[in-house]
């Protein structure tokens, strides 16, 4: 495998980064640390500054505060073309009038100083469409290309300038769903095989616990959690990010003494004081229970996922609630079957 | 019911169809065909020589040199304006951008009249800079000058108008794709911008120099009409006709006529050729 970076991976760090358009404040301080060779998915809902934070890492955007630096060079103001960033944006912005080859050569040839000679220009331009797995295809024309590839070419150019960091802007966002899949696995590939620090962003949750080393979570200009995707999940630590990565069932109840009611529905909530709460319970943490525990439902449907299956149930009170169980524990379970379920475990959150 | 009568829902029935087709094609027949085959009918009544006799008059030969002249200035200078102007207006963000957009329209909202009469209070004789540039010998009104400012004034919006919209739904990602891979702005420009507007710009410089070549009202207050030194094309057809010479006035217009067919020949063979290499566009 080729090594498209020759510069050695670069961390950046995000110092109490601040930016306004207009009134709208798109980032409220924000300071976020990469190391080098790390794959982080900045992740967040639409409007949360994600993409405005790699825009400012990109050079695209500058900050009102702040600092971004590279290593150790504060590059906060500095011009986009000076960064040797590879940026690759959500709607490919491939150069229409060029061939692929031509696409993937551009940061090459536009170069003045240390411009590599034609044949080596060609060679890369070869082990990068063969890294993205378009081998053959450079003399094409982007509109010939199906979305995937399209998508492929604008990785290859932007991995062409040796980029000491790799920036994409919801890469798979346009594409379809296998498209999206094989692309994932591609990307991660080949983050593996160059180790060039690469940050993408996504508001696709599965997406970013899949694909990333560390997953930092926006919501409204701040990041709520930086963290594995082990720990966003699995220790998340606000209402946000619980309700945001992976799936739920959120009930809003009170707190008493260690324990959230909401309804019939109870949940252990240790150390969470005494006052109106929000609780959210994973599917896989809901147990079928015995008839002196946990509370009635009566099942809607049951969906079979692969190992698991999801049944849909509703309280006798009418909250409609989804668990995942063993496939062999949803033997006889149908439509209008009445089940007792319990809370093995929930998030609990202080209602704000 | 059989495939064959099955109608596409957004397709009229056939009568309506026709009836469109033919009050269109009878609209073209009557204000546009007809005048244009008047134009070549009253240019060769008195046979092809007295036509060519009168083209090669010597006031009709200065007549087109100061045309082609004034389109030759005219033209490449709104280009350069109407692509900073759209660049400016498409690609950056500033305070009293719609009032700019509105500004680039005026020219299309104002009578030529008036907007030659402008050229005439500012630059006239007895006009704002009138002593100034007497003092200094420059003489821009009822002179060639003054014809290039009015025809410009009258044409700067056709390439402006033309290349915003385009510049507006391509946005800025292909620019800033280039910028990030260390391109400068003049590169990015070449590269990059300049062959996704090449087309609209085409088409709004060949719309620019048919109405530079046939503009009457602007260029008649400011030019004076000397003959021979002052008269465009469309002023001396006028010339001509008000002293009957329609045999001279119909062949300088025809002349003026193939100018513009030319043209548009021209625009339909760039067309054939785009929509040929469409899919690379």
């Amino acid at each position: 495998m080729s090594e498209p970076s020759d510069a050695p991976p670069m961390t950046i760090s995000i110092e109490g980064v601040e930016k306004r358009f207009g009134r709208y404040p798109a980032l409220n301080g924000v300071s976020l640390e990469i190391g080098h060779g790390e794959l982080l998915a900045l992740l967040g809902p639409s409007g949360s500054g994600k993409t405005t934070l790699l825009r400012l890492i990109a050079g695209l955007e500058f900050p009102d505060r702040g600092r971004v630096l590279f290593d150790r060079d504060d590059v906060t103001y500095l011009h986009a073309a000076a960064r040797q960033v590879g940026f690759v944006f959500q709607q490919y912005a491939l150069f229409k009038h060029m061939t692929v080859a031509k696409n993937v050569a551009f940061g090459l040839d536009v170069r003045r100083k240390n411009k590599p000679p034609r044949a080596e220009i060609t060679r890369r331009v070869d082990d990068l469409l063969k890294l993205v797995e378009l081998d053959g295809m450079g003399p094409r024309y982007p509109s010939q290309l199906s979305g995937g590839q399209r998508q492929r070419v604008a990785l290859a150019r932007a991995l062409a300038v040796s980029p000491r960091v790799l920036l994409l802007d919801e890469p798979f966002g346009a594409l379809d769903a296998t498209v999206r899949k094989s692309l994932r696995r591609e990307l991660r590939h080949i983050h593996d095989a160059t180790g060039v620090t690469t940050i993408f962003v996504t508001h696709d949750q599965e997406e970013a616990l899949e694909l990333a080393d560390r997953v930092a979570i926006l919501n409204h200009g701040r990041i709520e959690q930086i963290g594995t995707p082990a720990e966003v999940h699995d220790h998340p630590v606000s209402a946000f990010v619980c309700g945001f990565v992976g799936e739920a069932n959120r009930f809003e109840g009170v707190v008493e003494r260690g324990l959230f009611t909401a309804g019939p529905v109870m949940a252990p909530a240790p150390n969470v004081a005494d006052g109106p709460a929000v609780a959210f319970v994973r599917p896989h943490d809901l147990s079928i229970a015995g008839p002196a525990d946990g509370f009635e439902t009566h099942v809607g449907r049951v969906v079979p996922q692969g190992a698991t299956g999801r049944v849909e149930a509703q309280t006798l009170d009418g909250r409609w609630i989804e668990a995942d169980f063993a496939r062999d524990q949803l033997v006889g379970l149908e439509h209008g079957t009445a089940l007792r379920l319990a809370v093995k475990q929930a998030h609990v959150f202080p209602a704000s | 019911m059989s495939l064959t009568h099955a109608r596409h829902p957004t397709e009229d029935p056939p009568w309506a169809r026709w009836t469109i087709l033919a009050l269109v094609l009878g609209f073209l027949a009557l204000m546009l065909i007809l005048p244009l085959a008047a134009v070549f009918a009253g240019a060769l009544r008195k046979g092809l020589e007295a036509s060519l006799a009168a083209i090669s008059d010597p006031d009709a030969i200065s007549a087109v040199k100061l045309t082609l002249l004034v389109a030759v200035i005219a033209v490449p200078f709104n280009a350069a304006f109407g692509i900073c102007a759209a660049w400016a207006i498409a690609k950056h963000y500033f305070p009293g951008k719609s009032f700019l957009i509105t500004l680039i329209d005026i020219p299309f909202s104002v009578s030529p009249v008036v907007s030659g009469l402008i050229y005439v209070l500012v630059f006239g004789a007895q006009g704002w800079f009138g002593d100034w540039l007497i003092d200094h010998n420059i003489t821009i009104i009822f002179a060639v000058p003054g014809i290039v400012l009015a025809t410009i004034f009258v044409t700067f919006p056709f390439i402006a108008r033309e290349l915003i919209p385009l510049m507006q739904e391509q946005g800025v990602a292909e620019e800033e794709a280039a910028v990030s891979m260390g391109a400068s702005g003049l590169v990015t420009f070449f590269l990059v911008t300049a062959p996704n507007i090449r087309w609209g710009l085409f088409y709004g410089v060949l719309l620019c120099n048919a109405r530079a070549m046939g503009e009457f009202g602007a260029v008649s207050v400011v030019s004076g009409h000397i003959r021979g030194l002052t008269n465009t094309m469309p002023l001396h057809i006028e010339l001509l006709y008000n002293e009957y010479d329609f045999v001279g006035a119909f062949s300088v217009a025809a002349l003026l006529c193939l100018l513009a067919l030319v043209t548009l020949a021209l625009k339909t063979g760039l067309e054939l050729t785009q929509s040929v290499r469409g899919r690379h566009v």
